[in-house]
């Protein structure tokens, strides 16, 4: 059994395993663009000491799914892979890791870029953060797929 | 009829468990069904204008209509990545 394009876990994240499941099939590739969101050590003026990610499992993947059906509409010669981890987090510890191979480099870097912004807007999964003092749910985006809106918005940010 | 309730993040904070089950009259919507809810847990309504939900985990509308054995989940405003 390979890496999966798409898969939520605990485990640590794998970002050569991800890279070599993405190229697998790209001969014509000529870029690979690769992000990585870390935990970082602040947030709003906390001192941020560790994050717990919470996710809707079944709803997240397909989510996933959905945004990489989405890119690949967007940018047909591209290919991605994503990879969310959940549970507790260290500082520094990567949260999310995201692939892109294409024919050309604007391509998948704009393609990891829709990706994490789209992440952002729809995929049920939550930050926990556990700061010194005290901790808090993380609330960001009303998750709504058919906003048409936006998706444009995530679309306009990955071609800037 | 029963339908799963599912509540992440804070909202299951504030009910104190992520599942529940709950008998709703029928035919019924994930309005009927958050409405059971905030009856019992009143603290929940706040998320009414900023929560999205979903039906057997797929994204829905509060008008869905719902069935016996259906999931319905309440999601705040998700923060990932």
């Amino acid at each position: 059994m390979g890496v999966p394009l798409v898969a939520i876990g605990a485990g640590e994240l794998d970002l050569q395993a991800l890279t070599a499941a993405v190229c697998a099939s790209g001969s014509g590739d000529g870029a690979i663009a690769a992000f990585s969101g870390l935990v970082r050590d602040h947030n709003q003026g906390r001192r941020v000491e560790f994050l717990v990610y919470e996710a809707y499992e079944a709803l997240a993947l397909r989510t996933l799914v959905r945004i990489v059906d989405e890119a690949r509409q967007a940018w047909p010669d591209t290919r991605l892979g994503v990879h969310h981890r959940i549970g507790r987090l260290e500082i520094g510890e990567a949260s999310i890791i995201i692939v892109a191979a294409s024919a050309h480099r604007s391509n998948a870097f704009a393609g990891c870029r829709y990706t994490i912004e789209r992440v952002k807007q729809i995929v049920p999964i939550w930050k926990h953060e556990h700061f010194a003092g005290g901790d808090v749910w993380l609330e960001g985006a009303t998750a709504d797929p058919e906003d048409e809106a936006a998706r444009q918005t995530a679309y306009k940010i990955a071609c800037a | 009829m029963r339908i799963t309730i599912r509540l992440f993040a804070r909202l299951r904070d504030l009910a104190g468990s992520g599942e529940l089950v709950r008998d709703v009259p029928g035919p019924a919507t994930v309005q009927s069904v958050w409405r059971v809810l905030v009856n019992e847990m009143p603290a929940l309504s706040e998320y009414e204008r900023t929560m999205s939900v979903a039906v057997n985990a797929d994204y829905a509308r509060m008008s869905a209509t719902v069935a016996d054995g259906d999931e319905v989940a309440f999601l705040p405003p998700v923060s990932g990545g």
